[in-house]
């Protein structure tokens, strides 16, 4: 026996180490980059044609640019001038709201943001976490609003930028979602008339464009009302999204709720649980689940959508940029400010649909 | 066995019939999938139920707890009779347990939110009471381990016992199980008819469509066989698996025994 232990030399499987050529750095860009003919060529060309683009996008953007001149000097300048935002930036962001005011707009945004990312975490999702919403939300509309406690009043026609925007977009998309889920139920259901209400809303709704929703909102909608009576042109531009984005939601989640298995409902009816104790504890926390990614797309563009309110003449965030550059002193440097304006779109954004990869791991219960 | 299959049979108070099934048609379109079924079950009585596929036995226990509707006939359960109220329909619900064969638990519950759901919301009870319960009837099924676990994390024959235990926790007066272990795999199939058999050790009406014959004899008193919609032959399982009396049901006991 130690003859034959001594005879076999055991290589240490520890000390044996994979081809230097497929581990580490080589491996990985010899594995991704260049494995086939084709994809050598890819590559290639792709590093070719940031070769092209991205020292000049970086001298323009950085080395050239200006960031506190004058119109005048941006002009004569050939990089970037960024000086565009930074001298009108309060006028992008706040609109035409008073300008000595507008710490309030700022600290309503403050605590909106606040409060989201405070909410980011499911397990602080309780009571309390309800009252310091709607004690927010309060607070929020009085810093807007104004008119008590000693604020001065600010009508909503001087509202405008950033903070219309985001009231447009998380008032419309928080109404928009369940509003939404009503309709999908609404046309599951073996009630007639309620199913052929909800198809003809939803079919009707989604067969016109969002522009003319809001169009039929400032103008048609108006005359329909008895003399003198006046609804608020934010509020109405906020009904048209509302209703827009419920008929999209309410198709994404009617998906979910037909991918659901004829099994669950039985099993919930089985145990003696009514429609909308099944519907709220069994189905739709599934269904749901199911349905984020498509639900996730439908609110990101529809916060982008809030844009087009600038043809009833509201001055949200985009129109208060296109208005700064139709001042001559700023004309021609559009490129630099809309980049601006994409990136605090795309940070809106991209926040959602990070919070929705999240949600969607941490609802996942198969494994 | 007999022996303690005839001890069985004296629990069963014949007077009291929990379940009447009285003349009852469903049809499936122009498919007629009951034919004039009648059948009274009593208070402790175990009823097995097997025949064909397509024979129309899921659709009978089914139509016990309204899952499907009967279209002529009465079926009268605990005094109850079922119709289209609404409200006696989820009386019943909650008085009948049904296990599936796909045991339909809830995934994206745990185990213990599973076996509380019901009790819970139906029951009114309160949260602490609800999942004492549950911890009870999840230890009777030898899984109380498994308790803050989702269904998706537990083998077949474990998701099944829990189902059973699920509809426990409601305090049924009847079971139904619709093919309980067919999904199963083999050796998963045993631990399910042990908790299935301890219950009907303690008394519990049970209707079970199934074709495991080693459950039916060591605790059916009846085994239905039906074919066409129709309940062909009523017998004890000994007699209905050694001398079956019907022309189908040689054919069909000759093709299961293979």
């Amino acid at each position: 026996m130690a003859l034959i232990n001594q005879a076999i030399k055991y290589e240490d499987p520890s000390e044996v180490k994979p081809p230097v050529t497929s581990i580490g750095i080589i491996g990985w860009v010899k594995k991704n980059l260049f494995d086939t003919w084709f994809n050598s060529i890819l590559t290639l060309l792709a590093i070719f044609i940031l070769w092209k683009t991205v020292p000049p996008f970086i001298k323009w953007a950085f080395v050239d640019s200006l960031w506190y001149s004058t119109g005048a000097e941006c002009h004569k300048a050939g990089g970037a001038c960024w000086s565009v935002i930074s001298k009108n930036l309060r006028f992008m962001i706040f609109g035409f709201y008073p300008h000595d005011l507008q710490w309030r707009p700022l600290l309503a945004m403050i605590m909106l943001i606040g409060l989201l990312f405070y909410s980011r975490n499911r397990n602080r999702w309780n009571k309390s976490l309800v009252y310091a919403w709607i004690t927010g939300l309060f607070v929020m509309g009085l810093l807007m609003r104004g008119g008590l406690f000693g604020l001065a009043s600010v009508e909503t026609t001087q509202w405008g930028g950033l903070p219309l925007t985001l009231l447009l977009a998380i008032f419309g998309l928080t109404a928009a979602y369940p509003l939404g889920i009503l309709l999908a139920l609404g046309r599951q259901s073996k009630l007639r008339i309620i199913k052929t209400l909800c198809i003809i809303y939803i079919e009707l709704i989604r067969g016109v464009p969002l522009i003319s929703l809001l169009f039929m909102s400032s103008v048609v909608f108006p005359l329909f009302l008895p003399h003198g009576v006046t609804v608020n042109a934010i509020l109405r531009a906020q009904a048209a999204i509302i209703m827009f984005t419920a008929a999209y939601i309410a198709e994404v989640v009617r998906g979910g709720l037909q991918g659901m298995s004829r099994g669950q409902y039985e099993a919930a009816e089985s145990l003696g649980l009514n429609y909308y104790q099944t519907m709220r504890l069994v189905i739709l926390p599934q269904a749901l689940k199911i349905v984020i990614p498509p639900s996730v797309s439908i609110l990101i563009s529809a916060f982008k959508d809030t844009s087009l309110v600038v043809i009833i003449a509201l001055y949200d965030l985009l129109k208060t940029t296109q208005s700064v550059l139709s001042d001559p002193k700023w004309m021609g440097f559009s490129a630099e400010a809309y980049i601006f304006i994409a990136m605090i779109y795309f940070l809106c954004c991209f926040f959602m649909s990070n919070y929705s990869r999240r949600l969607e791991r941490e609802l996942n219960t198969s494994n | 066995m007999n022996e303690e299959q005839a001890n069985n049979l004296d629990t069963i108070d014949s007077d009291d019939a929990i379940i009447e099934i009285q003349n009852v048609h469903k049809w499936f379109g122009d498919l007629h999938v009951l034919q004039d079924i009648s059948l009274t079950v009593h208070r402790g009585e175990r009823i097995v139920i097997c025949g064909p596929s397509g024979s129309g036995k899921s659709t009978l226990i089914r139509c016990i707890n309204r899952l499907e509707e009967h279209q002529r006939g009465r079926i009268i359960v605990d005094g109850i009779e079922l119709t289209n109220d609404i409200k006696n329909i989820e009386k019943i619900r909650a008085e009948v347990g049904m296990v599936f064969q796909h045991f339909n638990l809830f995934p994206h519950l745990t185990i213990l939110e599973n076996l509380t759901l019901g009790p819970i919301w139906v029951r009114k009870l309160p949260r602490k009471e609800a999942e004492e319960t549950a911890m009870y009837y999840l230890e009777k099924v030898h899984i109380a381990e498994q308790a803050k676990k989702y269904p998706g994390q537990l083998s077949g024959g474990q998701q099944q016992r829990v189902a059973i235990a699920r509809s426990l926790c409601m305090k049924p007066n009847v079971m139904l199980f619709d093919e309980p272990t067919s999904a199963l795999d083999p050796e998963m199939v045993k631990e399910v008819l042990d908790v299935m058999i301890s219950l009907a050790r303690e008394g519990m009406t049970m209707i079970v469509v199934s074709h495991e014959m080693g459950f039916a004899k060591s605790v059916a008193h009846r085994v239905l066989f039906m074919d066409y919609g129709q309940i062909l032959e009523a017998n004890t399982p000994q007699e209905f698996f050694e001398n079956p009396q019907h022309e189908r049901s040689k054919l069909f006991i000759s093709q299961i025994l293979y």
